[in-house]
């Protein structure tokens, strides 16, 4: 088995997870709360990748942070080296990729937070910000960790994006799924059913937790 | 007619002042709970402006205005049927929605002037609020849900909490309370900041009655220590005769009439304010004794004599409801019968509701009869004439006022 493209896919899958929960709360926030009538295309726009070839949008990103564009040639006279075929491209991309799984979930549990609850607590002189924080969130909490593990879980499989932005370079850039799709080409059919398998029943684990999670993830009364 | 009892009933004696619960003795006064000697004026409270107008999708149009003082601890009551737009302008008061025009303005502070674009947040109007359903924060126990709105270190809540009777319920959470410790656990989180004015939007009205008469009791008795002026939006006039000192009307979308409780309930402005308050008289009266299931009720200097529903200590102040049509005339005393209560009166004024007459009297307080054309003719009614008013003691309904 291909550890090495194991390793380098549960780092990008947490990379992106970290990534998406520190930019996803505050998107789906405003997403919620915002009164702009425009914010449909926010969410238009944050809902793409689910309809969007990987392909697609995978070469978006490629020209985005490649040399071409002003992104790529400033990072690349930061950091000496352009981003493509990089980790830190694989990020974007994936942050990208994965955006949807992890706001919709959220804003979906923001959104459905008894509005009475936040009158209450304006009324109690707490602002907004902190009433997110203090009511909003705990309560939220459901819908927190199902963006956490559908952005884990979609990144953890993603091949196309990948493809586009980082190529196939063993430990930096060639991921799980690309590791199982290079067996499969060189015949090796065995090495690609033990990568298979394993990612197939990593998937299930995650998800299957992630529900039985859910249904008493809130504090329980105490007797 | 009696002399000038504090109790007296007659036209002046229903102009309370605006604020002014019904007065009570001292010995009736609770021990901790109003502090304000019962007796001396009220302090002047902070002044309440509105005058607001929206408009709906529905094509509801909203366009009030209230002009009121508001007493330290007294409770102003925005009573009206369900879709009158109560509810709205108590939460364009709170802050939580806004008018498409006119302004509020509560003490010296401008809450809101749609035309001077000046509008405070809830969270800088110092108001606490009570919905309907008591929206404890689930994730929170009762102890953190009343120190929500409290800065650490300041303003301890245990004295309210004790006051409200939810003070050992602290470790709970929301969900293990029942509907009457979740509504006080309510009323502690929003007084425990100490707000400035105090608002409530049906608090009670899902409550089983008698959880709901010590609610009002206690509810009472607290704004009352704490001087806090409250709000209170209700289509019960139950609720509104027993908490309530003033009473602002309101019917589709406007403010039809406003005073103190008790000259609005006794001299509706018009047929729509009269309908929606109910067809009864209501008087003040106190309760004098009790005993085999009579009870005795001084309004002003008459006696009632009224059928012991809930048993009333003597010294607890009533509200004594009469519907006209229960009002029986006649010429002279008559001892027949079980009718209890025989009340000297002068009629003051006639007029024709349709195929009865409203007879308007005098009997000490201010009092209806509605009898037919032809009794009319038979007793020969006019302004001025002597008749008795005959009153069963079981068509005589209390509110107490604790």
């Amino acid at each position: 088995m291909d550890y090495s493209a194991l390793w380098l896919s549960v780092r990008l899958a947490a990379t992106t997870t970290l990534v998406l929960l520190a930019i996803g709360i505050p998107i789906a926030y405003w997403i919620v709360f915002s009164t702009w009538r425009g914010k449909f295309l926010v969410e238009a726009i944050v809902a793409l990748p689910l309809v969007l070839p990987p392909t697609v949008l995978g070469f978006y990103v490629l020209l985005a942070i490649g040399p071409l564009s002003p992104v790529g040639r400033a990072y690349a006279r930061l950091a000496g080296h352009g981003l493509p075929f990089t980790f830190e491209g694989l990020v974007i991309a994936s942050v990208l990729y994965s955006m949807p799984f992890a706001v919709q979930p959220f804003s979906a549990e923001f959104a459905s937070v008894d509005r009475r609850l936040l009158e209450a607590s304006w009324s109690l002189g707490v602002s907004r910000l902190e009433t997110f924080r203090r009511v909003v969130l705990p309560l939220s909490v459901r819908g927190l960790v199902t963006g956490i593990v559908l952005s884990f879980a979609h990144t953890l499989g993603e091949f196309g994006v990948v493809l586009m932005v980082g190529g196939n370079l063993p430990g930096v850039t060639r991921t799980v799924s690309i590791s199982i799709y290079d067996a499969v080409q060189s015949l090796d059919y065995a090495a690609a059913s033990r990568t298979s398998l394993l990612l197939l029943i990593a998937s299930f684990v995650i998800l299957a937790s992630t529900y039985s999670l859910q249904r008493s993830v809130w504090v329980k009364p105490r007797h | 007619m009696g002399e000038a009892s504090p109790l007296t009933a007659g036209p002046n004696r229903l102009r309370q002042g605006y604020g002014g619960p019904p007065k009570r003795s001292a010995e009736a006064e609770g021990p901790a709970f109003h502090p304000t000697e019962s007796g001396l004026p009220s302090p002047k409270g902070p002044g309440l402006h509105v005058d607001v107008e929206r408009r709906f999708a529905s094509g509801f149009h909203l366009s009030a205005a209230i002009d009121v003082e508001l007493a330290a601890g007294s409770i102003l009551v925005l009573f009206g049927p369900s879709g009158a737009g109560k509810t709205t302008v108590l939460r364009q008061i709170a802050g939580l929605e806004r008018p498409d025009a006119g302004a509020i303005r509560f003490d010296d502070e401008v809450w809101c002037d749609v035309a001077r674009a000046v509008w405070r947040a809830p969270q800088e109007r110092r108001i606490g609020l009570v919905f309907q359903e008591p929206t404890l924060f689930p994730h929170l126990t009762v102890r953190d849900n009343m120190q929500y709105g409290v800065r650490p270190g300041s303003d301890p809540v245990e004295e309210i909490a004790k006051l409200l009777g939810v003070a050992d319920l602290g470790d709970r959470y929301p969900r293990e309370l029942s509907g009457g410790e979740a509504r006080r656990v309510a009323l502690a989180r929003a007084l425990a900041p100490r707000p400035r004015l105090l608002l409530l939007d049906e608090p009670f009205a899902a409550l089983d009655m008698p959880t709901r008469a010590r609610l009002r009791r206690d509810v009472r008795g607290l704004l009352h220590r704490m001087a806090t002026p409250a709000i209170l939006v209700t289509h019960d006039r139950v609720e509104a005769l027993a908490m309530g000192d003033a009473v602002v009307v309101m019917i589709g979308g406007r403010v039809r009439q406003s005073g103190s409780i008790g000259d609005v309930f006794s001299h509706p402005a018009d047929a729509d304010v009269a309908a929606s308050l109910g067809v009864e008289a209501v008087v003040p009266a106190r309760v004098l004794s009790a005993s085999r299931g009579v009870l005795e009720v001084a309004v002003g200097a008459v006696v009632l004599q009224v059928a012991e529903r809930d048993p009333l200590a003597p010294g607890t102040d009533v509200y004594a409801c009469i519907r006209a049509e229960d009002v029986t005339l006649g010429t002279q005393l008559s001892t027949h019968a079980s009718t209890r209560n025989h009340l000297a009166a002068r009629v003051v004024s006639i007029t024709a509701e349709g195929p009865v007459d409203r007879v308007s009297l005098d009997c000490g307080f201010a009092l209806d009869a509605l009898i037919t054309h032809r009794s009319r003719e038979e007793l020969n009614l006019t302004p001025g004439v002597q008749v008795t008013a005959a009153i069963k003691a079981t068509n005589v309904h209390l509110v107490p006022r604790f």
